[in-house]
């Protein structure tokens, strides 16, 4: 962590990243205000509460209970089940030891990394080793992730496995928890090849296959199917490298620019001016702060949608749109052909609206 | 999104209110619909948690399901729900009509009215098929044994479900689309998903602007979703206590889940209010009479004792399928645009259609070069419109659907006005002389469009038992019964 992001962040404590957080950054690449509070760790809902423009982000404990009751089963009597549909799946001996390295908590976050370390620089150790602890590079910022995942290792390859709780019926499942999911996963294969090339071995052992352990229809049993992660992969490393100059960026902000949750509502207001984002509606389900920069965006066409904004010319305001539609603005070199369609698309609503 | 859409977007932000986008209405909204808003267990897979039913306003049926995990609980909801779709779906097959096929040469049977479903979203109709989907296969004798009611609950969800893929169909229709078809509002399609958002900008409560409205209907607390899924924190703060109890408390579940329903089970009504004082277009008899068709066909099939519609589509089937939805989409667009002079502008936007003014007609012109002579007019007609149509063209306009316009010139005369030249066939009657009124006079306006409702034959496909090899070979036979242990 660069002692500039730090400074942005103030007396808190970092905000942990996670495999969620660390995916949700491909979501939106182009907005700086995201890649700076998640670069140093803010805590990005507690701050929009602090300004006044909370979001609900909650999840429903039913989801949570069930998801962890099908992870239980999965694991029981030494993974029997999951032994079962992975073999299976991959059409491989999942037989070999299982080792679960703890709990999630604060104090063994070391301890744990040493162990997985161990575990994977010996090749022919175990076939699953759960609750592994990896690192990953984020913005200059080494951060520990905490998969609640199990690491899959046949014949020398790693698969990294995923354990949902979506059903998949009949062979289909909601596609957006689906690709959800793939980039979580990726965000995994890429910090355990990382971690594979630190001990000398060769990254590429981690295949780039995932398992996707999900329900079956409307029951819980589990099924088991492979996805290629490559595009996600892909589409994450360049977010991350791109994220390496985010720590430049906050530098050169002045010195004012706190995002400190001690700070007034006014203050933390006009600091998030200076980080400039951009919004899209699609913030309003994948960012907690979303809430506000759409308040903050009222009156641009990005607001209303991409394919609005598309179909406006892409003009930025809805006001100079409205302008150019009605003949009263003159448009600018690059608007001729845009305010031509938009006093064509005028005339016509005049003419039948 | 069009231009014209997208004007309309921006027009509803800057007045805060809604902009419509059609002067008709595009679809059938029946006079006794059955309105079905279900609630979704989070976290189960597709269970129902709850479900407010009914074809009558003020006479909501409330449903609900004490363990959602239990299976009892989750057939025994699946057995009340049968028991109020079952007899509305039964209740239009009093009356039949008889239809000319064949060129008159055969009749058919059809009921001369059909059931319609209102769902609040396209989540809502995700729900029905995939709640028809976990009840049809219901054996009902066994160790599992259902009500008979539920596996045939399952087959028509099922139906609905389907139905609903197919454009322009009005059997099973979802709020929040059904207003998008007509209005835009000044938010983003994301928002828009949200019925009681998307009411706001439409009819704001009085001193309310849209968008304030709009933004107040986003707090769960005030406006429940519409569902099927549910509010976490309703889920954490209210569901969970009186759940994690052995024995539930139904009557308190009643209440508060009644409370998290009514607000929706409002909205769909003022939706369905909202809907009715647009006047139908022209061509939604049409294809309501198509529904009817789809109905009546699928009544005989239950009849027969036809197999529950299959887990997957075969091949054949689903290319055939597939061929259906993109004629039916299609038409349907055609239709709409036929229908709704402010559908057509997105053409006219486009130069995929133009309105101008006839500036010269020769209504007598008769081509005789052929074997016999034939009546084919001219007619000349001036737009400012952009036109982009070649020479060669066929033209139809929707005040004369049955007559083609061949384009045979396309001339620019001056900065912005285009002289196209066009000759007429069809719609004329059977003389060498045009009836009066239909071949356009000189000065008349006239639209002129690219679109065509003519008829599409439908793709040839082969029997299912003949599927090719590469194709998988011929599927198996349904079985019943061969899948009680997924539940």
């Amino acid at each position: 962590m660069t002692a500039g992001l730090d400074r942005l962040r103030g007396g808190t404590p970092p905000k942990r990243h996670n495999a969620r957080t660390i995916a949700a950054l491909t979501g939106n690449p182009g907005c700086t205000r995201r890649a700076v509070l998640d670069a140093a760790g803010v805590d990005k809902p507690k701050l929009a509460q602090r300004i006044g423009f909370p979001g609900s982000f909650g999840q429903s404990r039913f989801a949570l209970a069930r998801g962890n009751g099908f992870e239980a089963m999965l694991k029981a009597d030494d993974c029997a089940l999951l032994r079962k549909v992975l073999t299976e799946c991959l059409q491989l001996d999942a037989a070999g030891g299982y080792d679960d390295l703890g709990e999630d908590d604060d104090d063994t976050l070391t301890a744990r990394h040493r162990r997985t370390r161990e575990l994977l620089a010996g090749a022919a150790g175990a076939a699953l080793i759960d609750h592994p602890l990896l690192t990953l590079d984020v913005a200059g910022q080494r951060v520990f992730l905490e998969p609640d995942l199990i690491a899959l290792q046949i014949e020398g390859r790693l698969h990294v496995v995923e354990i949902k709780s979506f059903a998949i019926v009949d062979g289909q499942a909601d596609s957006a928890k689906v690709s959800a999911a793939a980039v979580q996963a990726a965000v995994y294969v890429l910090a355990l090849r990382r971690l594979l090339a630190e001990l000398g071995h060769d990254p590429t052992l981690v295949s780039h296959d995932v398992v996707l352990v999900c329900t079956e229809n409307f029951s819980l049993q589990p099924a088991a199917v492979v996805l290629d992660v490559r595009k996600q992969l892909s589409t994450l490393q360049r977010q991350l490298a791109r994220l390496a100059s985010v720590s430049e960026l906050a530098a050169a902000l002045p010195g004012s620019v706190s995002f400190d949750l001690a700070l007034g509502p006014a203050d933390l207001t006009a600091a998030l001016r200076h980080v400039e984002a951009r919004y899209a509606p699609e913030c309003l389900s994948a960012c907690e702060l979303a809430v506000y920069c759409r308040h903050e965006a009222a009156g641009s066409t990005a607001a209303l949608g991409r394919p609005v904004r598309d179909a406006l010319g892409g003009v930025d305001t809805v006001a100079e749109a409205l302008a150019l539609a009605a003949g009263t603005a003159e448009p600018a070199e690059d608007q001729v052909e845009a305010a031509a369609l938009l006093r064509a698309a005028a005339r016509l609503r005049a003419e039948l609206a | 999104m069009s231009t014209l859409t997208a004007l309309a977007r921006a027009q509803a932000y800057a007045d805060g209110r809604a902009q419509p986008i059609a002067t008709v209405r595009h679809l059938h909204v029946h006079p006794r619909p059955l309105v079905l808003i279900p609630l979704a267990m989070a976290g189960e897979a597709h269970a129902p948690l709850a479900a407010l039913v009914g074809a009558e306003r003020s006479a909501p049926r409330l449903l609900i399901v004490a363990q959602p995990r239990n299976r009892d609980h989750r057939f025994a909801f699946a057995a009340e729900l049968a028991g109020i779709v079952l007899p509305y779906v039964d209740s239009f097959t009093a009356a039949t009509e008889a239809v000319a096929v064949d060129r008159g040469r055969d009749v058919r049977h059809r009921f001369t009215d059909a059931p319609q479903l209102w769902v609040p979203n396209t989540g809502g109709v995700d729900f029905l098929r995939l709640f028809g989907r976990s009840t049809r296969f219901r054996s009902i004798d066994g160790e599992y044994a259902v009500p008979p009611s539920v596996p045939l609950l399952g087959r028509w969800l099922t139906f609905f479900a389907h139905a609903a893929e197919m454009p322009g169909s009005s059997l099973l229709l979802n709020a929040v689309q059904a207003l998008g078809l007509h209005w835009a509002t000044g938010q983003s399609g994301a928002e828009d998903a949200q019925l009681a958002a998307l009411l706001a900008w439409i009819s704001p409560p009085p001193g309310r602007t849209g968008a304030e409205a709009a933004r107040a209907a986003e707090d769960p607390a005030l406006s429940p979703p519409a569902g099927p899924a549910t509010d976490p924190a309703f889920d954490n703060h209210v569901l969970a206590p009186l759940m994690s109890t052995a024995e539930p408390d139904v009557a308190a579940l009643t209440e508060v889940l009644r409370a998290q329903l009514l607000p929706t089970w409002e909205l769909m009504w003022r939706t369905l209010d909202l809907l009715r004082e647009l006047p139908a277009g022209a061509r939604v008899a049409g294809r309501w009479d198509s529904d009817r068709d789809t109905y009546s066909g699928f009544v005989q099939h239950l009849a027969e004792g036809g197999p529950p519609q299959p887990r997957r589509d075969g091949a054949v089937a689903a290319a055939a399928r597939l061929h259906r939805l993109e004629s039916a989409a299609t038409r349907y667009a055609v239709q709409r645009a036929f229908d709704d002079p402010l559908v057509m502008a997105e053409y006219r936007l486009v130069g995929a259609a133009f309105a101008g003014e006839v500036t010269l007609a020769n209504a007598d012109r008769i081509d005789d070069t052929g074997k016999r002579p034939v009546l084919r007019p001219r007619i000349m007609v001036v737009t400012g419109e952009p036109v982009r149509v070649e020479p060669g063209a066929t033209l139809t306009s929707p005040q004369r659907p049955s007559q083609k316009a061949l384009v045979i010139s396309v001339t620019a005369a001056g900065a912005d006005r285009t002289e196209v030249l066009l000759e007429l066939s069809g719609g004329m009657g059977r003389k060498l002389v045009a009836e009066p009124g239909s071949v356009p006079a000189v000065g008349e306006r006239v639209l002129l469009t690219t679109l065509s409702e003519a008829y599409r034959p439908g793709g040839a496909f082969p029997d299912p038992d003949q599927t090719p090899w590469t194709h998988g070979g011929p599927p198996p036979a349904f079985t019943p019964g061969s899948e009680q242990a997924d539940q």
